[in-house]
């Protein structure tokens, strides 16, 4: 965190200075480890281990808060009596399909006749769950609330054998201390510590909060290494109260809104889902299976409704489904991965990059380069003419002759984007908070930004339509944003409120409550609803920090309802009071019958404690007065997920597609489900590689660089690109500090300059010493850098998380040698080497 | 004080009495009149730092059209004035004497960049949209109704503004393109 988020640290150390202690958990010893109290180096790819350990401490000692757990989670839910558990199959659940490698969830219900909700019998239940393991869905399923009843059975004594608590407590037992030591290298007396700081810290004294990034996130198991936490921080009541949570530090300046308005396959703005055609039809089909009934998602409707009239205007009528079929759909995956693969394929013919560089930030990059050769034309808008744009003149692969120049048929145009400076708009950071920018000047030259691109393509694209049912969707589109300025901008803050959504009265809507069903209102993100209220752009506030509280709820403007911390009823005890009075934020007050605080409850504001939802009621009518967690179908945290991942209902440890370690724990090596593509343009690595490889970033660079490799500033204080190897490694393979080394992996084969450092350590794992190797990707051979150097997601494989897609760059392995790379024809025939194994 | 005048200005008098050789002593009429470049701004835009999601605050300092500098907003509840390397960095961004204004082309085969007017750049990817969003048009995939083309697909940074990602997702699923990917997916 100090070393790719310095600026959030510091209310890290804020919180050190009052007391709390610091763990950094990290193969590597960085600077935030220089500021922790303890740094725990851990091997790549073992984290749910380490997790599920704490897990098993909690439950084995019966550390969980006990009063929460029991009111706002589903620990006592009975599960079907069809389940089984990776303890009975070793290593797999109930409902995997070795064919094809996916599982069917129906057996991982809650116990018949209370597992599913209304719109849906049990068999369609689990026909969907299956669809969506396979179309990346699973967010959707996670926000949307996939369709558990709100009155399932339960133990409230917890004692059930089959109750969500005991079938933890059995998937766990075997998370111990010791299997810590063998898997994740981390000694018996540093977990000791760990585990006792992080009970010590919970309850209704205090809290203990975590954050990651995506060492987290990029592994064929990423989405549960975020549920082991899920689990963790509800049993200990860390969740909806200050200083609890999982902090999720994302990478970029606003990948946060991307996800929100998404730039995704799978999904609409607001995490609705994208039409499936294999299960939607219409649009009550579509709403029928989108998300639960209950909860606010039962107001689907009212969003997607307002969505579809945001888009289409007055073209859009309750008797044509609001041109709900003008939306196209998906059958599958359509990331970014199997996209590059159709590229290579033929399939995809057009491609626009916008501010990205998957040359050589996408893992694989030798796949992402042939992808690019395959196309008949490529858009790329950038600030600095990236490797991206640049392939077919100076690619790798024209020096090891698998391209000519020549035989490249891809038409490329490189368009220059406006700076951050030069245009306005809103970025959503990592805490959910809108913040506008004003234009400091107009772009000058052929720079514009990608809001005056897409304005201006959209209508050039709407001049040249024909009058049939193909085109319709786009001559009916609202697309008539004012334009000012000497390059006819369209406006941001128009955009903004079409995002924001209006009434019947065409005013700017105060917050998603308004959104009504019925097509009298519009909205482009519903979640968004409320940035703009009062027809004041919200995200533009900025009452000084020093002027109000520490929640700052007057600076910027946060998703949902400028909510800072989410889900902070649960601050408060079922009966409406504060936990304790030191860990005091929401409470329900009796005079006013409302809830108050130094926040926006995220709660309806009248809703008393004590509120029992009637029978047959839906949406947010069907959430007790105590059940905090609104969005999900039943207001629970869902320590055990019956419905919604792809890979199983609880997490549990497999290695990483490529490990050098067996798996200790099952028979099942790796994630059963995990995503697998095998073609020739990105092998997997066999057994002959040793190493554990992972890559990361530095404080003076930006991913795959484009921003920060062109600065002089930054590309003096790192101009070259290094491994971060160990001093028993770097003797081992007889590498020299500042020499060079050569990095292979079945993929490719790299070379890098040696930083030999204690700061990476040797680890013991299963009574051997297991070395790893760090590379930060951030250079490559061109890009208007003022230094270059070799792309380490060149090494890396391509195999994917089954419920996002996201690729496994943070634990692969490969082999190292000393000196530097073959270039040429002398490289292939390195790397055909050891494909031959 | 008694030495007032021309000996309290004398840089040897200065450099004695002065504690470190700094300060005071290092004083001249020149520097005595250099002003920050902040002070000079024009106007001053509130800006937010484009690295991160952290979310820093900045101040852009324009003066003549061009940005002098860029610093810290203190106001910021969640940065307080404070910047990183990268956002401290950030006017080299923007000013760079080498960052591309003009659109490039390369020609299929062609094995040289050549120049292009905007105007007819924008003209021919929206004829290319419109071509190969008709030959690879789906209206339909293994008899169910898909109205879509997996012909054209997107991968975006996610340093776009929600505004922008707000348009491209609108006028990519208008056109029934679904392979519209971002760095978030990564």
């Amino acid at each position: 965190m100090a070393e790719c988020h310095p600026v959030g640290f510091q209310w890290v150390m804020e919180a050190k200075a009052r007391g709390a202690e610091v763990f950094h958990i990290d193969p590597r010893y960085t600077r935030t480890s220089a500021m922790a109290d303890a740094h725990l180096p851990i091997r790549a790819g073992s984290d749910i281990v380490l997790l599920g350990a704490l897990i098993h401490h909690v439950l084995a000692g019966e550390h969980d808060f006990r009063e929460y757990v029991l009111a706002y989670t589903n620990a006592a839910t009975i599960v079907s009596e069809d389940f089984r558990d990776t303890e009975d199959l070793d290593g797999l659940f109930s409902g995997f399909d070795p064919a094809t490698r996916t599982y069917d969830p129906a057996s991982w219900a809650y116990e018949a006749g209370g597992d599913v909700s209304g719109a849906m019998s049990e068999g369609e239940h689990a026909a969907q769950a299956r669809l969506h393991a396979d179309s990346a869905r699973s967010d959707q399923y996670g926000s949307g609330g996939a369709t558990a009843h709100h009155r399932a059975r339960t133990d409230p004594t917890l004692r059930h054998p089959r109750c969500v608590y005991q079938v933890l407590k059995r998937h766990f037992a075997r998370y111990t201390p010791e299997m810590v030591e063998e898997l994740c290298g981390i000694p018996r007396a540093d977990f000791r510590r760990l585990a006792e700081a992080v009970v010590a810290n919970s309850g209704r004294e205090r809290t203990t909060a975590w954050v990651y990034s995506v060492g987290w996130t990029q592994h064929t198991v990423g989405v549960q290494y975020i549920r082991a936490a899920s689990i963790l921080q509800l049993l200990l009541g860390n969740v909806g109260r200050p200083g609890g949570g999982i902090l999720a530090l994302r990478g970029h300046a606003s990948i946060q809104g991307s996800t929100d308005i998404p730039t995704l396959f799978s999904i609409l703005p607001g995490y609705l889902p994208m039409p499936d055609a294999r299960m939607h039809g219409d649009l009550d089909g579509y709403l029928a299976h989108a998300a639960g009934d209950t909860g606010f998602w039962g107001n689907k409707r009212a969003y997607m409704v307002s969505l579809l009239k945001a888009w289409w205007g007055d073209a859009a009528t309750e008797d044509n489904d609001y041109c709900f079929g003008y939306l196209p759909s998906v059958t599958g995956d359509h990331g970014t991965y199997a996209t590059v693969l159709g590229q290579i394929d033929g399939t995809v013919k057009g491609y626009f990059v916008v501010g990205e560089n998957p040359a050589i930030g996408s893992a694989g990059g030798k796949a992402q380069r042939l992808g690019l050769a395959g196309l008949e034309w490529l858009v790329v808008r950038d600030m600095t003419l990236v490797e991206t744009a640049t392939f077919w003149k100076d690619g790798p692969e024209l020096e090891t002759g698998e391209m000519r120049t020549e035989d490249i048929a891809t038409e490329v145009f490189f368009l220059p984007a406006a700076s951050h400076v030069e245009k306005e708009g809103t970025f959503t950071q990592t805490q959910r908070l809108l913040q506008w920018r004003e234009k400091a000047l107009d772009p000058t030259g052929d720079r514009r930004s990608d809001l005056w691109f897409y304005h201006h393509l959209g209508k050039r694209i709407r001049r040249r339509l024909s009058e049939d049912d193909v085109d319709r969707p786009l001559r009916d589109l609202t697309w008539d944003y004012p334009e000012s300025g000497p390059h006819d901008d369209p406006s941001a803050e128009a955009v903004l409120r079409e995002i924001n959504g209006t009434g019947p009265d065409g005013r700017a809507l105060s917050g998603y409550t308004e959104l009504r069903p019925d097509g009298s209102t519009t909205c482009g993100c519903w979640i968004y609803c409320g940035v703009y209220a009062d027809e004041v752009n919200q995200a533009a506030r900025r009452r000084p920090g020093g002027e109000q509280s520490p929640v700052a709820l007057e600076w910027g403007w946060a998703w949902p309802a400028n909510r800072r911390i989410l889900y902070n009823r649960a601050s408060a005890d079922p009966e409406g009071r504060p936990w304790s009075e030191r860990k005091a934020y929401i409470r329900w007050d009796r005079d006013q019958r409302e809830w108050t605080g130094p926040d926006v409850p995220d709660f309806e504001r009248d809703k008393p404690p004590d509120y029992r939802p009637p029978e047959g009621a839906t949406a947010q009518a069907a959430i007790g007065g105590a059940d905090p967690f609104i969005m999900q179908s039943d207001g629970k945290g869902w320590l055990y997920v019956p419905a919604g991942l792809a890979d199983g209902p609880l997490p549990a440890h497999y290695e990483p597609h490529e490990s050098p370690v067996a798996n200790s724990l099952y028979g099942t090596r790796a994630n059963p489900a995990r995503r697998e593509y095998r073609r020739p343009e990105t092998p997997y690595n066999s057994a002959r590689f040793p190493y554990v490889i992972t890559t990361y970033r530095l404080t003076e660079h930006h991913t795959a660089g484009g921003m920060s490799r062109t600065l002089p500033y930054l590309a003096e204080l790192q101009p070259e690109m290094f491994c971060e190897v160990s001093p028993e490694l770097a003797a081992e393979v007889g590498l020299v500090n500042g020499g060079w080394a050569t990095i292979v992996t079945s993929r490719s084969a790299i070379e890098a300059r040696v930083l030999v450092s204690p700061r990476i350590r040797p680890l013991r794992v299963q009574g051997r010493t297991i070395h790893q190797v760090g590379v930060p990707y951030h250079w490559g051979w061109a890009g208007g850098g003022v230094v270059t150097g070799d792309a380490a997601n060149d090494l890396m494989p391509i195999v994917l998380d089954p419920n996002v897609y996201i690729q496994e760059s943070k634990a692969a392995t490969c082999d190292l040698l000393p000196g530097r790379r073959p270039h040429g024809r002398a490289l292939l025939d390195l790397i055909e080497e050891y494909r031959r194994g | 004080m008694g030495l007032g005048g021309w000996i309290a200005r004398w840089p040897v008098y200065r450099q004695l009495t002065g504690a470190d050789g700094r300060g005071a002593a290092a004083r001249s009429a020149r520097t005595d009149a250099l002003r920050p470049r902040t002070a000079e701004a024009d106007h001053v835009a509130r800006s937010v730092c484009p690295f991160c999601a952290v979310g820093c605050g900045q101040l852009v300092y324009v003066k003549d059209g061009r940005v002098t500098q860029i610093e810290g907003d203190p106001d910021s509840p969640i940065s307080r004035g404070r910047l990183c390397p990268k956002g401290s960095a950030s006017k080299q961004l923007v000013t760079r004497p080498d960052r591309p204004s003009t659109v490039l082309y390369r020609r299929p085969h062609g094995t040289e960049w050549e120049s292009l007017d905007l105007d007819t750049a924008m003209d021919m990817i929206a004829d290319r949209v419109v071509a190969t969003r008709r030959e690879t048009w789906q209206q339909t995939f293994d008899g169910m109704v898909v109205r879509r083309t997996l012909g054209i697909a997107s991968l975006g940074g996610a340093t776009l503004d929600n505004e922008e990602n707000y348009l491209m997702k609108k006028l990519y699923t208008a056109m029934g393109a679904v392979q519209i990917e971002n760095q978030a997916r990564i």
